[in-house]
């Protein structure tokens, strides 16, 4: 699996139309810039938005922001062309919507290999993610989520989802209580990231704040959004304590002191440490850092 | 001659005009000598007259100089009633010195720059077909750009002697006692408007608001005035200031204005009883924002928030978290509203707020100001009156007297469109890169060196992004390129002092 160890807590959609927006796409401290081809885009603008995105993508520097595009599904006349551009522009991620099964996943790793090939990228070096948006993609997201080794994770997409389940969008979510446990459970199983859908009532902070944590107690990497000004909130929520952080620190200077007397067992006050812990623990100390709450040599720091 | 800011001043300009090139941000204690106006005295019982025609005509001659305020902003009847009728009766050469121009008096004003009714003006700043009609060379001679502290003493100096003033205001009796703050048109402080009461030989009062004698509170007084005229209307009302102010949603100038916050909190400025003084933008009202929650967060309390208001500080205010207001002008309903109800939101005057050539005034005081800019150099150099085009758009306000604070900071984006703001050097230079502190844009934040207190205290600050000014200017090249050089014909069409009187720059008529 192509899944590193790098913060997805927040993936921002970019309507591959708006250069305003792709122009400062890259300001906002986001993880992950999506970079929208598909729905965001109208009929008439599908082959201008995929050159304006890869033209900022040899133009703009978007500091350490994974790229993502979303392109359009493979029963458009746009797919191909869409693949090829961004494998040529050197995309870091091509996310595929609607995706239902592993077959769906695999034609779209021969074409991006086929276009690595002949744009002298390196092969295997475009990953890729599916969104779920279907009842028929929620009972198959293990076999998608497995399907590939570029895969990096797999995305719950709620509209086209609920009009599929034959309900709508509630507040309080229940409706997609389902679908979040599966597509999360396939995730960690395929041992990629999960990501939740995106919250769309911009004047409801409340909510927005209420369903991100929500979805980071059940496990989440993060969540799509919409707007820069869901970034903050997210990145709150993700926070480590203040407790945490030092817990976590503790866990490092034993995981130190192990390594300086050649001892293979790392211990804290006197009892073993598991790898789970030594895991959760630098993944704490990533987010203190990613939120600035350590300063480069991992210390906290007191406001 | 090159100037201090390394700007080439004409030595035709220098000489003409008088003028000595700009040397230095510090005005040191010199003694200045300063005018009276004549007197005309009189008893009553009204100085109430029946039209600004009559009013014209009694104290109106060819070659004076007259004034306006700009409270009514671009909700303003009265500048454009009182020139029609100048315009009219055929006066020729005069000097229009107004504290500012708004758009809704650039039309007559260009007309009578064409009917060489006007030949000079003053003033803070002019926008619109009136700064393209200048730039393009309409004004036989230069215009002069004074900031508002720089207006007052030139005034004080007597360097521009005011023949006579009208000030529309919105109640007087017929005495000629006024304020800002009742009636239908309130604005709330009448800060630029009480100089040209106390200097102009001839003061004419315009109002739609006779009040019972005597009118209080005055801030305009009946030993100034010497005319009172009754109109229908002075101004519209919703055009004077804004509605409810909304904070910004634009995520941009949210960043910029949470950046701003990190610089004031983190700076050694904010401790208890700091002061400071933001503009009216989006950016600004977001800072004010942050910087309340910033407030409550540590326990700290500002003594005094300075300039022009708006709804926010008022709120501030009223939560006790800034413990006066000094109010020289009022940005929105709210702030013009909440004068009249509270003794600690203070009414100053421009030389109170802003005047170098003064016994200390408040910005000498202040600690933090954030001000805009529409160009700022690699010298930290700020422009704030011409465009991307060469022609004038802008007002220097108080630009220049604010930026005078302990810890200026310049609030822009890197680009606007595809039009950088950090630049390798600005068209003009109004405000110069020595009182600028800090320069925040959304790809980060660039320090003046000559601050290394600053330098050291932000570098803790983590994820704040610190550039050097290079840097920042080469970010906004590599988004947007490199402009073609903007070309001008010799002629100078008008003239920026810095506050003290001395020349900054020039600007020139642009070539088209």
């Amino acid at each position: 699996m192509a899944a590193d160890e790098r913060l997805r807590r927040t993936m921002m959609f970019v309507p591959g139309n708006n250069p305003g927006l792709i122009k400062d796409a890259g300001i906002f401290g986001v993880d992950s810039i999506m970079f929208d081809l598909e729905d965001a885009v109208n009929m008439n603008e599908k082959d201008s938005a995929r050159y304006l995105v890869y033209e900022a993508l040899q133009t703009f520097d978007y500091g350490n922001a994974e790229l993502v595009v979303r392109i359009n599904g493979l029963d458009t006349p746009f797919y191909e062309n869409d693949i090829k551009a961004m494998v040529k522009a050197g995309i870091d991620v091509i996310r595929l919507p609607k995706t239902e099964s592993a077959d769906m996943v695999h034609e779209l790793e021969n074409l991006v290999e086929a276009a690595e090939k002949e744009f002298g990228r390196e092969v295997g070096s475009t990953h890729l993610m599916a969104a779920i948006e279907s009842a028929m993609g929620v009972v198959n997201a293990y076999e998608i989520a497995s399907a590939s080794d570029r895969m990096i994770g797999i995305a719950l997409s709620a509209e086209d989802y609920t009009t599929d389940m034959k309900t709508h969008r509630y507040p309080d979510g229940r409706e997609l209580s389902y679908a979040r446990n599966a597509i999360l459970h396939a995730a960690r199983a395929a041992k990629i990231a999960a990501f939740d859908t995106v919250f769309t009532n911009l004047d409801d902070e409340e909510g927005f704040i209420r369903e991100t944590e929500y979805i980071h107690q059940l496990g989440f990497d993060g969540k799509s959004l919409i707007n820069p000004r869901q970034i903050a909130p997210v990145n709150k929520v993700y926070q480590p304590t203040q407790k945490e952080i030092v817990n976590a620190q503790n866990v490092m200077a034993a995981i130190e002191e192990a390594k300086r007397k050649g001892s293979g067992v790392i211990a804290m006050n006197g009892q073993m440490v598991d790898r789970p812990v030594v895991l959760r623990a630098e993944r704490v100390m990533m987010l203190a850092k990613a939120n600035n709450l350590i300063d480069a040599e991992g210390n906290y720091i007191e406001e | 001659m090159k100037n201090n800011v390394n700007r080439e001043i004409p030595d035709s300009i220098l000489k003409d005009y008088n003028y000595e090139g700009f040397k230095t941000t510090d005005f040191g204690n010199k003694e200045i000598q300063r005018v009276a106006p004549k007197v005309t005295a009189q008893v009553g019982p009204s100085k109430v007259v029946e039209s600004i025609k009559k009013v014209v005509s009694e104290t109106v001659k060819d070659g004076m100089t007259i004034s306006f305020h700009h409270h009514f902003r671009e909700g303003d009847f009265v500048f454009n009633m009182v020139m029609r009728e100048i315009i009219d009766a055929g006066y020729k050469d005069l000097t229009l010195a107004p504290s500012s121009l708004t758009n809704v008096m650039n039309d007559i004003v260009v007309e009578a720059i064409e009917k060489e009714t006007v030949t000079n003006i003053t003033s803070s700043g002019m926008r619109g077909s009136l700064g393209d009609a200048v730039s393009h060379g309409a004004l036989k001679n230069p215009v002069i750009f004074r900031s508002h502290g720089g207006r007052a003493r030139a005034i004080e100096e007597g360097k521009v002697k005011i023949d006579v003033a009208f000030l529309g205001v919105p109640n007087a009796d017929e005495m000629g006692n006024a304020n800002g703050m009742y009636g239908e048109t309130a604005f709330g402080s009448l800060g630029y408007a009480l100089i040209d009461a106390q200097y102009a030989n001839k003061v004419v009062l315009v109002t739609d608001n006779l009040m019972p004698y005597p009118n209080t509170p005055a801030s305009i007084k009946q030993t100034q005035v010497d005319y009172v005229v009754k109109v229908d209307k002075v101004g519209n009302p919703d055009k004077i200031g804004s509605g409810a102010t909304r904070f910004t949603k634009d995520p941009k100038e949210l960043k910029i204005a949470k950046m701003v916050n990190d610089v004031i909190v983190h700076s050694p400025y904010f401790k208890q009883d700091f002061s400071f003084q933001t503009g009216s933008g989006g950016a600004a009202l977001a800072v004010t924002r942050f910087l309340r929650q910033s407030m409550l967060d540590h326990g700290i309390t500002a003594s005094f928030a300075l300039g022009g208001i708006t709804k926010p500080t008022v709120d501030l205010l009223n939560e006790g978290l800034v413990k006066r207001i000094m109010d020289v002008q009022d940005f929105d309903k709210g702030a013009a509203s909440s004068m009249k109800d509270d003794a600690n939101q203070q009414e100053i005057d421009a030389s109170w707020y802003a005047d170098a050539a003064n016994k200390g005034a408040m910005v000498d005081k202040l600690d933090v100001s954030i001000l805009s800019a529409l160009e700022m150099d690699t010298k930290f150099n700020v422009n704030v009156m011409s465009g991307s085009d060469g022609v004038i758009r802008g007002a220097i306000g108080g630009h220049q007297d604010a930026a005078t604070s302990k810890l200026t900071i310049i609030s822009a984006p890197l680009v606007r469109g595809r039009i950088a703001t950090i630049v390798p050097d600005v068209t003009t230079v109004i405000t110069p890169g020595d009182s600028i502190d800090v320069v925040v844009t959304e790809a980060g934040i660039a320090i003046n060196p000559k601050r290394k207190d600053l330098i050291d205290a932000l570098s803790k600050v983590p994820g704040l992004p610190i550039f050097t000014i290079e840097e920042l200017q080469k970010k906004a090249e590599a988004l947007v390129g490199e402009a073609k050089p903007l070309e001008f014909t010799d002629r100078v069409v008008a003239l920026a002092e810095y506050r003290d009187g001395s020349l900054i720059d020039v600007i020139k008529e642009v070539k088209d």
